[in-house]
């Protein structure tokens, strides 16, 4: 799960990260009211769930109130990767002496937490790991003992020669990795951690994404959710426990597990199709379920025919099938369905289908064939 | 012959009393699984269907039965500990069906497994068959049929797609294993391939991957240096999107890193067969083993 910038900067203050202080406005009105607060000048940033706000111009300064009003009300009109912006955070603006980047994340090579240090931070952090690797050094973290102080003072020694503040970062990092670890991380980030002329060493930015298996154990984690911020028909698939992804094509794909639903996608454009979607109903399916799912895929306009592909091993094709059969009841269809159907209780959901006029396939192959032809018209396959 | 079971596998089942554990214990037992206890704790004296008896804790039913197998059904925010009690009581051979682990869990568990010598499958996994010898998980025992292949594979369903068309087409398994698709998993691609080709029943190799990471890459270099054995390999995901996630959090595309393309071409360029379509396995494996003879 993502969260906000302020809202990873509230969990960081609270292990004593040193962050300028900020507040978030939905409206014009309200960042000028923000900026007037702090009387000096201001950044206003993007609260948003997409990488690259700055060079999207999501992050801009304003040096009076009337300058915070005027930008804030540009950014809360932009969409940025899709998203569009519906928050900016208002904080007094910091000199900076230099920028570095620290962060972690879970590293499956290695099964830790890595953390990466690099003292040229900023919005150049990816083309810094491209092309100077040396620039960036990354140092794995045995998750029973944590960041221990001697290897909090390596990576700070990477970053500054000062030692105060080689002192202060390395204390920063033992308070970012016990945020990262108390609050079910799966990456932390400041980017930039500054120092100012006067010598002090500040987190000017927070990042934080959270493992989506800690949410239900932490539930003032979950609480942050910014659902708004996120696309719709992906939310409501969430609060039906499927797992949907949005795609341009034409074949709306029901499938069930992640794996076959992906080589499902695989074989629709195999054979001359555009997969719709890609959409994981999950292990023990009940039809709420498939009456979900079908009327997630049949809003978008450019779906021209469904495709069900279950292999029942906990899931039970009947469920499936009296999902499909009630979902269709309360909602007709206006574009055509192709069922394949094996597995579990195989023999009942032919029935079920059979009794409502519906027919189910055994073959994948054959089964996405039929639905690439009838969504192209033919043309394809 | 099969890798990780067989026959003589003595299997625990932890969670045997659950909604899924209770369900898949029948399963496997009627597929002829020894299982030897069970464990809920709360419930140690009982007995599981009238037969198999049901233990407090993991170490009592390892001494009263001497089960060298568990299998893991208990809800995520235990399974962690679940995994470990079955180390600490000494259990070679963990499978962790669990879905929804947290990873951070998984960074402390790997290493207290490892340090005590046995071997994790999991979690996020479906299990693993010996067809006609031993059932271990959620894998359905009719779609699959003895025989010469050894079958090893990030996913679930898409594992079964697989060994139902590798059966419908007269080729069967000696053991089918899903290693699971998180981030963090107790036993890789390379873990399977190595026991493949040390296991003399098996002749070849099914490898099923999907997008993200570089396990089937690593996995395409080992088969090219240490194996004998023909490989066949499948990729899911070609049509992913670059950076979004498709449900399992192990299927992340970042940049280039992992993408169905470059994995695939990692395999031609390791001597792995390259399928195309799941379908595909099937001519695949028959020329592969044609030429072995």
């Amino acid at each position: 799960m993502n969260i906000h910038e302020y809202q990873a900067k509230e969990i960081f203050r609270k292990y004593g990260i040193p962050i300028p202080p900020g507040d978030v406005a939905t409206t014009a009105e309200e960042a000028e009211a923000i900026a007037r607060k702090y009387a000096t000048t201001v950044v206003v940033k993007a609260q948003v769930h997409a990488g690259g706000r700055g060079k999207a111009g999501g992050v801009k300064l304003a040096k009076t109130p009337a300058e915070a009003r005027e930008v804030a009300a540009k950014i809360l009109q932009l969409t940025i990767k899709g998203l569009p912006v519906q928050r900016v955070l208002v904080t007094p603006a910091a000199d900076i002496a230099s920028e570095a980047y620290v962060g972690i994340i879970v590293d499956r090579a290695s099964k830790k937490p890595v953390f990466m240090a690099s003292p040229a931070g900023g919005i150049d952090i990816e083309e810094v790991a491209a092309k100077t690797p040396d620039k960036i050094l990354r140092h794995p973290i045995d998750p029973r003992y944590g960041l221990r102080a001697y290897e909090a003072m390596q990576l700070a020694f990477f970053l500054y020669s000062d030692i105060k503040q080689v002192r202060a970062a390395a204390k920063i990092l033992q308070q970012l990795y016990t945020a990262f670890s108390e609050n079910g991380g799966s990456l932390a980030e400041i980017n930039p951690l500054v120092t100012t002329p006067t010598g002090d060493v500040v987190a000017l930015d927070a990042k934080m994404v959270i493992d989506d298996n800690e949410l239900e154990r932490r539930p003032d984690i979950a609480a942050l959710r910014d659902e708004s911020a996120e696309d719709p028909s992906e939310v409501e698939a969430r609060q039906a426990s499927l797992t949907f992804i949005k795609l341009d094509g034409n074949v709306g794909c029901v499938v069930n597990g992640a794996g076959l639903a992906m080589a499902t996608m695989d074989l629709v454009k195999y054979y001359g199709g555009e997969p719709a979607n890609f959409l994981d109903i999950g292990g023990s399916s009940n039809p709420e379920k498939v009456v979900a799912a079908l009327r997630i895929i049949t809003r978008e306009p450019h779906v021209r025919a469904i495709l069900f592909n279950i292999f029942g091993g906990i899931t039970r094709t009947d469920d499936v099938a009296n999902g499909i059969v009630s979902a269709i009841a309360e909602n007709p269809l206006k574009i055509p369905l192709v069922i394949r159907l094996t597995g579990t209780n195989e023999e009942i959901a032919v029935k079920i289908l059979e009794k409502n006029g519906m027919s189910a396939m055994t073959d994948m192959d054959e089964a996405v064939k039929k639905a690439v032809a009838l969504a192209t018209g033919g043309k394809a396959a | 012959m099969s890798i990780f079971i067989d026959k003589n596998t003595r299997l625990l089942i932890q969670g045997i009393t659950g909604r899924d554990g209770s369900f898949h214990a029948k399963q496997m037992m009627e597929y002829g699984t020894q299982v030897v206890a069970g464990v809920t704790p709360g419930k140690g004296g009982q007995r599981f269907e009238n037969q198999v008896p049901i233990f407090n804790t993991v170490a009592q039913a390892v001494k009263e039965t001497g089960a060298n197998a568990t299998v893991i059904y208990v809800p995520p925010p235990f399974a962690a500990d679940a995994i470990m009690e079955a180390a600490d009581a000494g259990i070679p051979f963990i499978v962790a069906i669990t879905e929804g682990v947290p990873v951070l869990d998984m960074t402390r568990v790997y290493p207290f497994v490892k340090e005590r010598g046995a071997r994790l499958l999991g979690p996020n996994c479906p299990g693993l068959i010996s067809p006609g010898a031993s059932n271990v998980g959620i894998i359905p025992g009719r779609i699959c049929t003895p025989g010469p292949v050894g079958l090893v594979s990030r996913s679930g369903t898409l594992t079964y797609e697989v060994v139902y068309q590798l059966t419908r087409a007269g080729i069967g398994q000696t053991t089918c294993v899903g290693i699971g698709g998180d981030p963090i998993n107790g036993t890789n691609f390379i873990d399977c391939l190595a026991a493949f080709e040390r296991d003399s029943a098996t002749t070849a190799v099914v490898m099923i991957g999907e997008i993200g990471g570089t396990d089937e890459q690593e996995a395409a270099r080992f088969i090219k240096d240490k194996m004998k054995k023909p490989v066949v390999g499948f990729i899911a995901g070609q049509t992913a999107p670059p950076g979004r996630r498709m449900g399992h959090a192990g299927a992340i595309i970042s940049g280039s890193a992992g993408t169905a393309a470059e994995k695939m071409q990692a395999f031609q360029e390791n001597g792995v067969g390259v399928a195309k379509r799941p379908i595909d396995v099937v001519d695949l494996l028959k020329r592969a083993m044609r030429q072995e003879r």
